[in-house]
């Protein structure tokens, strides 16, 4: 495919992207943060939060996998990954974190599942369509295209 | 006496042994020989007695001055009287010794006596003149006499006017002047009477003012025209008049003899008559006429001297009197100053208390006035998200109307009486005019489109983008102005137009004191507005800027407004060094708006000590943060990857640490920032803070600190303020925000949001 069309289709797929919630301005925030002297800072920010979130999900599986539930470490956890998704601006990673925590007060495991399993539905939705992005990304820099910006 | 006696004896011994030898041939000779002997005799005694006398008599005066005449005298006389004593001898035979002796002393007399005569001829005149001399003396003395007694006469006057004078002098009362004048003038002269005549106010009659003998006087009066007055009045001489006069009849008229009577003027000097330059001209025609009569059958006559002594009195008094009306002059003055001094005070003070009752009035109304107003608007705001009925939703729309309204009220009043009041100030910062222009314009762009008005900006090409003034209020005046262009038009087009004026365009012939001069640091812009409206009434054209005055046709449209915009406009184009006017050709012909105001030039002028407000791209501002040394904080890996790369961006040496141990390890004194995300739980981030204030003690040395926090409730505010956090910033954070917030911190020192 020629660059023009690249870039045509990763306008499409950015723009969707937020327009569909998965991803919000923090996101834009940190493409402005990538410069010449940090030139793959998305990339690297991007995937120390998928290794972050992975490790943090499974800690969560295994916490409420006790027969003794520590909500406490289970609340810690959810801020841990509230944070970090805000952080990135995975819009639907964060939003799913609250309801979690609320659950988490109340010390209800099967909601708390509930809501475990909604964020690792959101979450590999939203690696995925990172992932998408990057490997877009990486066609349109082969063909010799500069990353469009997005306003 | 002795050698008289012995000279007697000598001659008797001598005239009897004649008589022995004479004796045989005694006839009628005889009695002629003894006759011419006893006269003989006799003639020698007296020769011989008379230089006695005269040695005698000049040795008893000791200033006789021809002692050497008289021994000449002697010489010849003594002579003399031997050469007749030697003749008594001769008359008988005689011997040839007796002869000798008779010769020489014959010769010796010829010789002395002829040389007596000679001497003579010198001295007899000099005896004659010395006698002369003696009489010119004689006179001379006399006269000098005479003379020693007129100069004590008028020392005895002198000392007399100067007691006068002193007397008169000492007091500056102008009625004791005049009496002590009466009155020594009296004792000096031994005068009977002495009056004072002054002029009346009208200037046709003479009144008597004073009087010696007579204590108060019965207000006589006398034509200022009679010819006697005349007469004194021309000369600056006493003059001596008639005791018939009308002025000097004042004693009752009896058989005696009426002593003379002298007058003499005086003159009435005003302060105006002593120019600068000029001496005191006697330009005045006021006189006043003193008459000074001596007593009736004394014989007495006025003297020379006295006559002196009235004028010189007469010229004191006058200027006694003038210095009395002068101090008089000048006390009334004074008196008149003191009390427009004391009522002036008194207004200052009253003008001073109104200003002050008026300020704490508004301070307090304003204080008073504006939180209602807020709680009203607020309240009503929110109302309005509310769920109401179409009716309910119309009612709290008005009410907001309304409110706001007044709230603009309550600031234009108040900002109108602080423009008033001189303490208003401008706010110079520097701008973007054209972005100014520009927001206006969307300001203005839904009203008028609503309307379905066209609204053009249109700015010259050599309009700076840069400009120093005051933006908010030029914003407030530029609003305004539109705003009402607007207001009052109900179809057509409002046009902004905007230009840097040239020294032609910037004179108003309307207002032809306004001389604007652009410099090098300044710069004067012209706006006009042009509106296709109701226009204005020529005659309404000088009370627009008046405030509370609306025309009629403006009032009864309900336009809204308070009557104050355009007062308010005015003072702050005036507080810009500016003008504005407004022109319409008449009703229904619009109107165009015009100001002029100055404004600064950036860059030109050093006025480096501005705080600099313009949005400048980013790369400007990195360089403030260049190598800054920032210590991030934040147990979240990714959180604190984001947060460390948007340092990075910015310019910024950053070191992050992900627990407080960590932090308290790492940081030190270089670190300027330490941005700590305090949503940790379980971890009191609020310790750290304490701990960094213990260790770096003073202000300036200490890094700031400021919180990074997900949420900012009042909770997390009020624990990040407590232990000393400089600022509190909620996540996500923007890139500009953390610019702003970064430059924030390193002007202020303290983050306030």
């Amino acid at each position: 495919m020629e660059v023009g069309q690249l870039q045509r289709s990763f306008i499409e797929y950015m723009s969707s992207l937020f327009n569909e919630g998965f991803l919000d301005a923090q996101f834009s925030q940190l493409q402005q943060l990538q410069d010449e002297s940090n030139p793959d800072f998305v990339v690297e920010v991007v995937s120390l939060f998928f290794e972050d979130s992975e490790r943090l999900l499974n800690d969560l599986t295994m916490a409420l996998d006790q027969p003794n539930v520590d909500f406490k470490q289970v609340d810690a956890h959810v801020h841990q990954l509230k944070g970090s998704s805000s952080s990135v601006g995975a819009q639907r990673v964060k939003n799913c974190c609250v309801p979690f925590r609320s659950v988490c007060e109340e010390k209800n495991t099967e909601a708390c599942l509930r809501c475990l399993q909604q964020i690792k539905q959101e979450y590999l939705l939203v690696k995925n369509k990172l992932q998408t992005l990057f490997e877009l990304e990486q066609q349109i820099v082969a063909a010799g295209g500069a990353i469009p910006m997005m306003q | 006496m002795g050698s008289l006696l012995r000279m007697n004896r000598l001659l008797s011994s001598i005239v009897d042994s004649c008589n022995c030898i004479i004796d045989p041939q005694l006839p009628a000779d005889d009695l002629l020989m003894k006759y011419q002997y006893i006269s003989d005799f006799f003639i020698a005694l007296a020769y011989f007695s008379i230089p006695v006398e005269l040695i005698y008599f000049v040795k008893k005066s000791a200033v006789f001055p021809y002692r050497w005449v008289l021994v000449q005298f002697g010489a010849f006389i003594v002579l003399c009287g031997a050469t007749h004593l030697i003749n008594l001898w001769t008359f008988n035979m005689h011997t040839r010794n007796v002869a000798i002796v008779m010769t020489t002393a014959k010769v010796l007399t010829a010789l002395v006596s002829c040389i007596t005569a000679l001497m003579l001829v010198h001295i007899i005149p000099d005896l004659l003149s010395v006698k002369t001399r003696e009489l010119f003396l004689k006179k001379k003395a006399a006269q000098l006499d005479r003379e020693m007694g007129i100069i004590r006469t008028q020392e005895e006057t002198g000392r007399h006017v100067r007691m006068l004078t002193h007397e008169i002098r000492s007091t500056l009362d102008r009625h004791t002047i005049l009496k002590t004048t009466l009155v020594e003038l009296g004792r000096t002269l031994a005068l009977e009477e002495c009056a004072l005549w002054m002029p009346t106010r009208t200037g046709v009659e003479l009144q008597l003012s004073y009087t010696l003998r007579h204590q108060n006087p019965v207000g006589l009066t006398v034509p200022i025209q009679l010819p006697v007055i005349n007469q004194v009045f021309s000369t600056n001489r006493a003059v001596q008049i008639s005791p018939n006069s009308p002025v000097a009849k004042l004693r009752p008229t009896g058989k005696y003899m009426p002593g003379e009577v002298v007058a003499v003027r005086v003159p009435l000097l005003h302060l105006s008559n002593f120019q600068i330059n000029d001496w005191p001209e006697l330009s005045t025609k006021r006189y006043a006429l003193m008459v000074l009569m001596l007593p009736s059958d004394s014989a007495r006559q006025w003297h020379v001297h006295e006559l002196e002594l009235v004028e010189v009195v007469a010229d004191q008094v006058a200027v006694a009197l003038s210095h009395a009306a002068i101090l008089e002059e000048s006390m009334r003055a004074r008196d008149l100053l003191m009390e427009q001094n004391v009522a002036l005070d008194l207004a200052r003070r009253e003008a001073e208390m109104a200003v002050r009752a008026r300020n704490d009035f508004l301070a307090v109304m304003n204080h008073e006035m504006r939180t209602p107003m807020h709680a009203i608007i607020a309240l009503s705001s929110l109302l309005q998200e509310t769920d109401l009925t179409p009716e309910q939703r119309l009612m709290v729309e008005t009410i907001l109307k309304s409110s706001n309204l007044l709230a603009t009220l309550i600031n234009d009043v108040l900002d109108l009486s602080r423009l008033e009041d001189g303490s208003l100030q401008l706010d110079i910062v520097t701008f973007n005019l054209h972005a100014l222009f520009g927001e206006v314009l969307n300001l203005i762009k839904p009203v008028a489109s609503v309307k379905k008005l066209f609204v053009t900006l249109s700015l010259s090409a050599d309009l700076p983008e840069y400009v120093i003034g005051d933006e908010q209020r030029l914003m407030q005046i530029l609003l305004n102005i539109v705003g009402n262009a607007v207001k009052f038009s109900k179809e057509g087009s409002v046009s902004i137009s905007a230009f840097a004026a040239k020294s032609d365009s910037l004179r108003d012939p309307r207002a032809p004191e306004f001389f604007a001069v652009a410099s090098e640091n300044h710069f004067y812009l012209r706006v006009q507005v042009k509106d296709t409206g109701i226009g204005i009434n020529p005659q309404d054209i000088p009370n627009l800027f008046s405030k509370f005055t609306q025309s009629q046709a403006l009032a009864s449209t309900n336009s809204g407004g308070t009557g104050l915009g355009l007062a308010i406009c005015k003072r702050f184009v005036n507080l810009m060094e500016g003008h504005i006017w407004i022109e319409s050709e008449g009703l229904g012909k619009g109107s165009t708006a015009i100001f002029i105001i100055k404004l600064g030039i950036p860059g030109r002028s050093n006025e480096s000590k501005l705080p600099f407000v313009a949005k400048l791209p980013a790369n400007h501002m990195q360089m403030t943060f260049q190598g800054l040394k920032v210590l991030v904080m934040d147990d979240n890996g990714v959180s604190r990857m984001v947060t460390k790369g948007l340092l990075a961006h910015l310019g910024c040496d950053v070191t992050t640490v992900g627990s407080r141990d960590e932090c308290l390890r790492v940081v030190t004194q270089e670190h300027k920032v330490v941005f700590m995300d305090v949503s940790m739980p379980g971890i009191d981030c609020y310790e750290v803070a304490v701990l960094i204030h213990e260790r770096f003690g003073k202000r300036h040395g200490r890094p700031l600190i400021v919180a990074l926090t997900g949420n900012t409730d009042r909770v997390t505010k009020e624990n990040c303020m407590r232990v000393g956090m400089d600022g509190v910033i909620l996540k996500p954070v923007s890139v500009d925000k953390m610019r702003s917030v970064l430059s924030e911190l390193l002007e202020h020192g303290v983050v306030l949001e």
